[in-house]
């Protein structure tokens, strides 16, 4: 007993920090809660109030990787990216103030398009809160409808608790973005540090139950129908369903389309799968939307870009809606049959139930309906002989020259359709797009989180002109953590979907739309990134050779057709079935 | 059709809470006409009363939206025949009118009372719909009315026995 009176105090200290419930600062049992999670990368930007955090980082650099970013809107971005790729949650770190006030917009982006991530900010001390103390936001006030979830911790003790639910919440259930906010007093404080992970919360059900009765339901429309037709959200990615999914529209024969952000969950190729629903869309989708009899909704919302008119949606069907989320349930689209379930869950019951038919009929329909695009739409964008360079076919080569099995991360507008129309994905997980919220600037950050989460797989950011511009300061990312993502700017030298609207709906009147750009490969060459511009068709080629050769990032800027539409399309508000192909 | 509902809202004790619930309705633009809010039978677990004017199809929507809240147990819209429900007023009263003697008549005919009288005013308490309670303001009005005071709705579900049941047992079942 005697002798531990002498030992030194500092010993004393370093045991303690060893033992099972070793005594910490809050700032260490950050970074350890972190660990705990599975977590190895973190994309953020320090400052005065996340200090302590950011320097127990410095003990974990061989665990966790850091990835400075150029500005937390980049952070959020990069962790939706890395969530997107890798199915697992995305961390970003950043100050008070005007640190969280920078990370809205990706909150904002995550919560629309279900992305699980982990938002850590710092805070005044909690003795300063609501005093207008420097760099104070009420970023709790600021986040609240736009996070699933979110939580200011002020003491050290209540840390672990917090991230623990933070991730459960984050990824369970329909996943969505959080945020922790940690005041600097519960960073430097010590305390006991124990983590256990947080595996329920009585008031949050995040899996339903399946019910029976509506599966059985929605099997015998199905097996009624004549012409059955599927709708492949983002959810059925999210759930890991694209097996049960194919499974079920072979067994039954039912022609499937997806949205924007249900994109990759079926390989193009597929036979059954028919193309692009919503505004920009394929024009078979669309059109027959209105001919079906009963429409199967999977881990979708019904988001007005894919509806047009809510009043003429599927005016001949039955639905059923399949979805996790009970908010979204006859939200917009009445069910007949609403199957509140986890969509893997619910497409393994249906799958038994369904009887083996033949829609060869209905799947000519839609044959008919691609070949009428192709003759007027795509063909001519696709392999265009003379003229300038069109969006299609360098999407085309890109997808082509990566056989569809790249990530394709896409920014917001005219370049973003284009790609999403036609790069001919192969594997689930490999479209990441700013969907719900159509975020401009979100992709170049996007595919530096993709590219972390999924080294082995190339990565190809698609960026227009405009949207480049949002967000280019994370080139500097780039070539400091040395990511290597291939850039593709398609510069048509306007804010292009804009600029089509003004078209169609202003009289062509252009206000403020047209770009005076910089020179983007120069700009490359500052970060020291390589680069290349490219303005004639025999080049294209060669260069998207060169930039997938090279090792590590690349930027490839395509000079192209100033005044290109976006065709088909549904004008805003109109019945889908009224889609123009020109 | 727009039309009076009670919104009856479960939640866990939690700061904040109320923010997240009315953020909610403000985004849809339905005003609130009143909120009461307190702790339940089970600790821990408070209800809040929100009375609406709006429809039952943009109400349904909102109520699942607030139940994806995560520290929400359920929530609920209620026509108004699914309540059994109340209002409390508090009317204050100038001293010198109750030198007058048909004031205290007045006051029982109408199931009120006196809470507290001092030498400058005394307040009259009365429970009731809100039609009663304001109905009583024009009545008092000739006395010298002061100040009158009204609370939201406080409200019992006609069917509440097997989600109170639920709760309870959610509360056990925490406990242990
Ligand atoms: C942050 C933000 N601001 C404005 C918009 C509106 N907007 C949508 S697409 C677009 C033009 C995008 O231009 P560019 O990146 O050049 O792409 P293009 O359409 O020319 O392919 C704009 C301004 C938006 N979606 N996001
Ligand atoms: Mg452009």
């Amino acid at each position: 007993m005697q002798q531990k009176d002498v030992l030194p105090m500092k010993a004393e200290k370093a045991d303690k920090r060893l033992s099972a419930k070793p005594v910490i600062t809050g700032s260490e049992a950050v970074i350890r809660s972190l660990i705990a999670e599975g977590v190895d990368t973190i994309f953020g930007y320090p400052g005065g109030a996340i200090m302590p955090i950011y320097d127990a980082l410095y003990d974990f650099q061989d665990q966790v990787h850091h990835i400075l970013v150029r500005h937390e809107q980049g952070a959020t971005h990069a962790a939706q990216g890395y969530a997107r790729s890798s199915g697992k949650v995305g961390v970003a770190f950043a100050t008070s103030g005007p640190g969280a006030t920078n990370l809205v917009t990706g909150l904002a982006d995550a919560y629309m398009d279900s992305t699980p991530m982990v938002c850590i900010t710092g805070q005044v001390a909690a003795s300063l809160l609501g005093t207008d103390a420097f760099q104070e936001t009420d970023v709790i006030g600021i986040t609240m409808p736009i996070t699933k979830w979110n939580i200011q911790v002020t003491r050290q003790e209540d840390i672990p608790g917090a991230i623990a639910k933070a991730f459960y919440i984050a990824r369970s259930g329909r996943p969505g973005p959080v945020l922790v906010d940690i005041t600097k007093n519960a960073q430097f404080g010590e305390f006991e540090y124990e983590y256990v992970p947080c595996t329920h919360i009585r008031s949050y059900q995040p899996v339903p139950e399946l019910k029976q009765d509506a599966v059985k339901a929605a099997a015998a429309l199905i097996n009624e129908a004549k012409k059955p037709f599927l709708l492949v959200g983002h959810g059925v990615l999210l759930s890991g369903a694209e097996k049960a999914l194919i499974a079920l529209a072979e067994k039954a024969h039912i022609p499937m389309a997806s949205t924007l952000l249900g994109l990759s969950a079926v390989p193009v190729d597929h036979p059954l799968y028919v193309g692009l629903l919503g505004m920009h869309g394929n024009y078979g989708p669309n059109v027959l939307t209105g001919e079906c009899d009963v429409l199967i909704a999977v881990g979708m919302r019904f988001d007005d870009r894919v509806t047009g008119d809510v009043a003429s949606y599927a005016n001949k069907a039955k639905v059923v809606h399949i979805e996790i989320d009970a908010a979204e349930i006859n939200k917009i689209i009445t069910a007949e049959v609403a199957i509140h379930a986890d969509a893997k869950t619910a497409l393994e019951a249906l799958v038994t139930d369904v009887q083996p038919a033949n829609h060869d009929e209905w799947l000519a329909e839609f044959k008919a309906a691609h070949q009428k695009e192709y003759d007027k739409v795509q063909h001519g964008e696709l392999y265009p002989e003379a003229g300038e360079l069109k969006m299609a076919e360098v999407v085309r080569l890109i997808s082509e020259k990566t056989k569809g099995e790249a990530v394709l991360v896409t920014d917001v507008g005219q370049h973003q359709m284009i790609a999403s129309r036609y790069y001919r994905f192969k594997n689930p997980n490999t479209n990441i797009t700013s969907g719900g919220m159509g975020t401009m600037g979100f992709s170049l950050p996007a595919a530096m989180g993709a590219k972390m989460g999924t080294p082995e797989k190339e990565v190809v950011a698609v960026i227009g002109d405009g949207c480049f511009q949002m967000t280019l300061q994370e080139l500097g990312t780039i070539y400091q953590s040395k990511i290597g993502v291939k850039i593709v700017i398609l510069n048509n030298n306007f804010l292009g979907m804009v600029r089509q609207w003004q078209q169609l709906f202003f009289d062509k009147r252009y206000s403020s739309t047209e770009m005076v750009n910089p020179d983007f490969v120069q700009i490359a060459k500052g970060f020291f990134i390589p680069g290349k511009k490219v303005t004639a068709r025999e080049d294209i080629s060669a260069a998207i050779d060169e930039m997938l050769a090279t090792d590590g990032a690349y930027l490839l800027e395509v000079v192209v057709e100033k005044e290109d539409n976006v065709f088909p399309m549904v004008p805003a508000g109109a019945p889908v079935s009224t889609i123009r192909l020109e | 059709m727009q039309k009076e509902y009670t919104v009856t809202v479960y939640t866990e004790d939690r700061i904040g809470i109320t923010n997240r619930i009315t953020i909610i309705f403000t985004r849809r633009g339905i005003n609130i006409t009143s909120l009461t809010t307190a702790e339940t039978e089970i600790p821990g677990v408070y209800k809040f009363i929100i009375t609406v004017m709006s429809t039952r199809e943009k109400l349904d929507k909102v109520v699942g939206q607030i139940e994806k809240l995560i520290e929400i147990h359920r929530a609920f819209v209620h026509e108004e025949d699914e309540v059994v429900y109340q209002e409390l007023a508090l009317y204050k009263i100038s001293t010198k009118s109750l030198e007058s003697g048909d004031i205290e008549r007045l006051i029982r005919d109408h199931q009120a009372r006196i809470l507290t009288i001092t030498a400058d005013y005394f307040v009259i308490e009365k429970t009731g719909h809100q039609q009663e309670l304001t109905d009583f303001i024009k009545k008092l009005e000739p006395y010298g009315l002061i100040e009158y005071s009204k609370s939201g709705r406080v409200a019992i579900v006609k069917w509440s026995r097997r989600f109170h049941e639920h709760l309870k047992e959610l509360q056990a079942s925490s406990e242990a």
